[in-house]
């Protein structure tokens, strides 16, 4: 029997609104498969499940707020008789503290998720279309899936416009928090990590001045003779250097737990994305440093929409190993960055600008970038900081070797 | 595809990058990316969203001259030759 348990929601976030599952009883299941939306603070997340199996039974209801660690569904192994996991799922629930959480509460949600329409199959809701129908009254079990089997914000707007009388009958999915609310939650679970990190890091900073010539040429020279869909931002590339970087400095790429450094299980570069109704999120970019720049650049723009769209995978949010900011997008010189615990390390660049720079005895216009690390010193030190940030700087200088996927 | 339509197709482009614009409130002459906030990651998803929906390729060196909402439609309008 698999237990398919609520996951870490990130820090200062201890319980989640179950909206809907995305599976029923009899599903099979892939490892990596998104079998529930959970809602938190900070978004209506997709969850995915870890094992392989087959959904024995669905233990909590849609509309219900759960802590981290709650009891969500119980799946078969492969194999497994259903009868022995009735009785492993019975036991469990008897020792449990929770009684409610037993095989026969499972039966309505079981019963609910079979009366869906049989047509709608194995589809899939985005959070934002679902948002979007909750908003318009819609049931979204009617809404007809796009081509690819998804519901999008579009097949909403597209039923809203088919039939602007707002559908009867109780939709099992139950509604997101409507956005004002969504805000003052998110600035509250803000709040809490923020003070959390200044009351217990004892932040360091340290900034150098890099010279991008290299780099923007590289880029340019790159981008002249390809169309917009194959387009290259100047972030990939700084953030290419950082993963690069830390490879060669671990020490900031992890976490401060219990008193001792926890180095990172791969280099997962947490985005700063502000969102535009206020607060931010700091979905994870996985394993930067193995994969090319393309790669990062085309993950960044999906992590990008996808924030933007309120749909992000929950691993997305609880993954990152340290967080780069890019607050020079939007105009400022340089920013000092507040750690986001347990985390160790926050990188920050600022705008790129020209400035008047010597070479080789000369003064020429350069295109400059402030690079900015704060850290945690009891994680490191100074010295090791400034080690990092000049790494960072010289993997710049050689955008060529710089772009490549190391295993 | 007539120059209103075009405008419109780009203005319904930009609400499914940033859902929250009031296409309304838009200011046909004042810079886009501060009146939308659109970070460059945005204004690259936004420019890929537009080469699908009116079918203009718009190249790097060209993007960033065309800062206001005016300026994209006269470009496209061009391209297209309507």
């Amino acid at each position: 029997m698999i237990e398919f348990r609520l996951p870490s929601l990130g820090a200062d976030m201890d319980e989640g609104k179950l909206l809907q599952w995305l599976v029923k009883p009899g599903d099979k299941v892939k490892k990596g498969e998104v079998v529930c939306v959970v809602d938190t603070a900070k978004a209506a997340l997709d969850v995915e499940c870890w094992n392989d199996g087959i959904v024995h039974a669905l233990l909590v209801e849609p509309g219900t707020t759960i802590p981290v660690g709650t009891l969500l569904a119980v799946l078969r192994e492969p194999g497994e008789a259903p009868a022995a996991v009735d009785a492993r799922l019975a036991q469990l629930t008897a020792e449990g503290p929770k009684p409610a959480a037993t095989a026969p509460v499972a039966a309505p949600v079981a019963a609910a998720a079979v009366t869906q329409p049989a047509a709608a199959g194995r589809r899939r809701v985005s959070p934002a279309a679902r948002k979007r129908a909750a908003e318009l009254g819609i049931d979204i079990d009617r809404v007809a899936p796009g081509a690819d089997g998804t519901v999008s914000l579009e097949d909403v707007e597209r039923a809203a416009r088919a039939a602007p009388a707002p559908a009867p009958g109780a939709a099992p999915a139950a509604a997101p928090v409507a956005p004002a609310a969504r805000a003052a939650q998110m600035r509250k679970v803000i709040a809490a990590a923020m003070a959390r990190s200044k009351r217990e890091i004892p932040h360091y900073y340290l900034a150098e001045d890099v010279p991008l010539a290299a780099a923007t040429q590289w880029l340019a020279r790159r981008n002249a003779e390809r169309s917009v869909t194959e387009r290259l931002l100047l972030a990939p590339l700084l953030l290419k250097a950082v993963a690069s970087a830390l490879r060669r400095y671990p020490e900031f790429n992890g976490y401060w737990r219990d008193g001792a450094f926890e180095p990172g299980a791969g280099i997962h570069i947490g985005v700063a994305i502000s969102l535009r109704a206020g607060g931010l999120v700091t979905p994870a970019l996985h394993d930067v440093d193995r994969v090319d720049v393309d790669a990062v650049n085309r993950a960044l723009l999906d992590l990008t929409r996808r924030a933007r769209a309120g749909s992000l995978k929950l691993a997305e949010l609880t993954d990152a190993t340290i967080t780069v900011t890019s607050l020079g997008d939007q105009g400022v010189a340089s920013v000092w960055g507040v750690i986001f615990p347990p985390q160790v390390a926050i990188v920050g660049f600022g705008r790129v600008v020209e400035r008047p720079w010597v070479v080789d005895g000369a003064v020429r216009p350069m295109p400059i970038v402030t690079a900015t690390l704060s850290a945690d010193h009891r994680a490191s030190d100074g010295h090791r900081g400034a080690l990092l940030l000049a790494a960072i700087r010289d993997r710049l200088q050689a955008p060529d070797e710089l772009v490549k996927g190391n295993e | 595809m007539n120059r209103d339509e075009l405008k419109q197709a780009i203005v319904q482009t930009l609400a499914t990058i940033a859902p929250e614009i009031e296409a309304d409130a838009l200011k046909a002459d004042a810079p886009l990316r501060e009146q939308v906030d659109l970070d460059s990651a945005d204004w690259l998803n936004f420019l890929v969203a537009l080469h699908a929906r009116v079918g203009v390729d718009i190249p790097d060196a060209h993007a960033a001259r065309l800062t206001t909402l005016a300026k994209l439609v006269d470009y496209c309008a061009r391209k297209l030759g309507v």
